[in-house]
């Protein structure tokens, strides 16, 4: 009973932290407030992805996917903006099946540069094509998420406020949506075929339709977070998905750590604080690949498990704390 | 004589120039224990390895109650009812036990993504699970079902990889040298074992190096030499078959 009523008070302090936060930052602050909000989706969709065991390279380019769709559907179509964004992220699930075929004949490092070969692809056809696309500018003028009101509260989402309420509704419901499924038997499959393919398959796993399945919704939370992405900065081009946002990716996962859900979003969260307040308080921006490798460096060497392993030690005295004072006062009762 | 389950027709494996498995024929009755022998080389693995859809046989077949499953994906030999067990301990060695077992539930309850997010499936996660501790209480597992299954001792691990080829409720079991590294106790003991998946219906075929286990536990023997068929018939004809013999010890002028 104890715990089930501290673990949803913990949960209520966290919401309540999350509403206030913004309030406490500057307005530059709350804009990456925004962008933090999202890339916590893009990260934790990449965990998932790499579940099953295999690293791709070109899921910043599906997270463009996303983007690139769901501001083509609203521009082109003037489809409604939060179901355009679903639209966008079945799109980039869809052209996640679509790769999977050629990409799911390769394993390890094959995989790996296939993937990226995939998204340099997709990021040429951007550049290449005016109609739709608008070649290297990119598509401009996207429509923002119309405001409304919810009884006496009113989101105009230029406000980045607002825009970060709306993020962190649809990234929490991602989140719970992706522990939802890691914690089923498809989860339980998704690490039996990483840690051992053959034998998954011989107790009868279809182990690469397994892995495209991991891969397929992946992308298409990705893709979601590349329509959250789209319609609050209201501009698209093909710079922005490049492999400088895939290497910021790859390095979030591994400083987190990729054994919980929570390890990438804290290695997301400790990166972003570390570039944006660090680095701009102290004028080293320019240095920002240099500090990046060098957090990666020794994040590798003496962690490496990643942060995710610190909160791990931490959880575990906790408990083995709460533990020893629940046994200490049962042996009270007794005597008394 | 009992129907014939498992047919293993004029099958050949070749890599490149050499021919693994050439032109072999036999055939596993329902309910037996069959065991598969023959010096090193002999083509026993590959053999397991085409019957269990890891490779494509280069011609002939393999049937199983008539239907041909040669050529098809190892997933698609394990849901017709045959499951494999491999060479040493090959577990999910840093899932807990349990979890290793749950994965093998996979054919008799395959999960659903949509299913699983909403929570319509809790009934067969429920029956999984009771299926699960079931077989690890029959392999004397249950009490280690949290720990680590790369942290077990050896023939715990073993014992294990049979778990969760059984929880699987295969028709045919194929284990791959299941005796391997084990001390006289443990052999013993995954021999009562596998008399026990017997007396559950199981039809097992086993390769195997280890003699005097195999010729305790086997019904029938098929001895293989160079990639063909050697010999076979009952442990104690083969004892005492002189081209088994000969290809164990060598003949008399290789001798001299």
């Amino acid at each position: 009973m104890r715990s089930v009523s501290g673990r949803v008070g913990i949960w209520l302090l966290l919401a309540a932290v999350l509403v206030l936060l913004p309030h406490a930052l500057s307005f530059s602050q709350q804009e990456i407030l925004v962008f933090l909000t999202i890339n916590i989706l893009l990260v934790a969709s990449y965990r998932l992805l790499t579940l099953t065991g295999e690293w791709s390279l070109g899921h910043a380019v599906i997270m463009g996917v996303g983007a690139y769709a769901s501001a083509l559907y609203t521009k082109e179509f003037g489809i409604f903006v939060p179901v355009s964004m679903v639209l966008g992220a079945c799109t980039a699930a869809l052209v996640a099946m679509i790769l999977s075929y050629p990409l799911f004949r390769m394993k390890g490092f094959y995989f790996l540069i296939g993937s990226f070969a995939a998204g340099e692809i997709i990021r040429l056809f951007w550049n290449r094509f005016r109609e739709p696309f608008g070649g290297p500018k990119g598509i401009k003028r996207i429509d923002p998420m119309p405001d409304f009101d919810i009884l006496v509260w009113q989101f105009d989402f230029f406000e980045p406020v607002s825009y970060y309420y709306f993020s962190a509704v649809v990234v929490g419901a991602s989140l719970w949506l992706m522990w939802r499924i890691e914690r089923s038997p498809v989860g339980l499959t998704f690490h039996a075929v990483h840690w051992q393919d053959k034998l998954a398959e011989a107790t009868g796993v279809n182990v690469r339709a397994y892995r495209t399945l991991a891969f397929v919704v992946a992308s298409g939370f990705a893709g979601l977070s590349g329509a959250l992405l789209a319609h609050y900065i209201g501009a698209v081009n093909p710079n922005i998905f490049d492999l400088e946002l895939m290497v910021f990716v790859l390095t979030w996962t591994i400083i987190g750590g990729t054994a919980t859900i929570y390890g990438p979003v804290i290695g997301c969260i400790a990166l972003t604080i570390v570039n944006e307040i660090v680095l701009r308080e102290f004028g080293l921006e320019q240095m920002r690949p240099f500090v990046y490798g060098l957090l990666m460096i020794v994040s590798v060497l003496f962690l490496p498990k990643g942060l995710e392993s610190l909160v791990q030690k931490g959880l575990a005295r906790i408990a083995s704390s709460g533990l020893d004072r629940d046994m200490g006062r049962e042996r009270e009762t007794p005597g008394s | 004589m009992s129907a014939k389950l498992l047919e293993v027709s004029d099958l050949c494996m070749r890599f490149g120039g050499l021919a693994a498995v050439d032109n072999l024929s036999f055939a596993v009755e329902k309910g037996a224990i069959h065991g598969v022998i023959g010096p090193n080389g002999a083509g026993k693995t590959t053999t397991f390895n085409v019957i269990s859809g890891f490779y494509k046989p280069t011609a002939g077949t393999v049937r199983l109650r008539g239907e041909t499953i040669s050529g098809l994906r190892m997933y698609e030999v394990a849901r017709r009812g045959i499951v494999r067990t491999f060479q040493h301990s090959t577990l999910f060695s840093e899932m807990t036990v349990l979890e290793n077992v749950l994965v093998g539930t996979h054919l008799n309850y395959r999960p659903n993504i949509f299913a699983a997010i909403v929570g319509w499936d809790s009934d067969d996660r429920r029956a999984a699970r009771a299926k699960s501790e079931e077989t690890l209480e029959f392999f004397g597992l249950l009490e280690r079902a949290g720990d680590r299954a790369g942290d077990l001792p050896h023939g715990h691990q073993r014992a294990l990889g049979l778990a969760i080829a059984m929880v699987a409720r295969p028709e045919v079991m194929l284990l791959d040298e299941p005796f391997t590294g084990m001390n006289p106790e443990e052999t013993n003991s995954m021999m009562s074992l596998m008399f026990k998946l017997r007396d559950n219906g199981v039809t097992i075929l086993i390769v195997e190096h280890d003699m005097h286990a195999i010729m305790g536990i086997c019904d029938v023997i098929t001895v293989m030499n160079f990639g063909k068929l050697l010999a076979k018939g009952r442990p104690d004809e083969i004892r005492r078959d002189p081209a088994v013999i000969e290809a164990y010890l060598g003949s008399a002028r290789d001798v001299a």
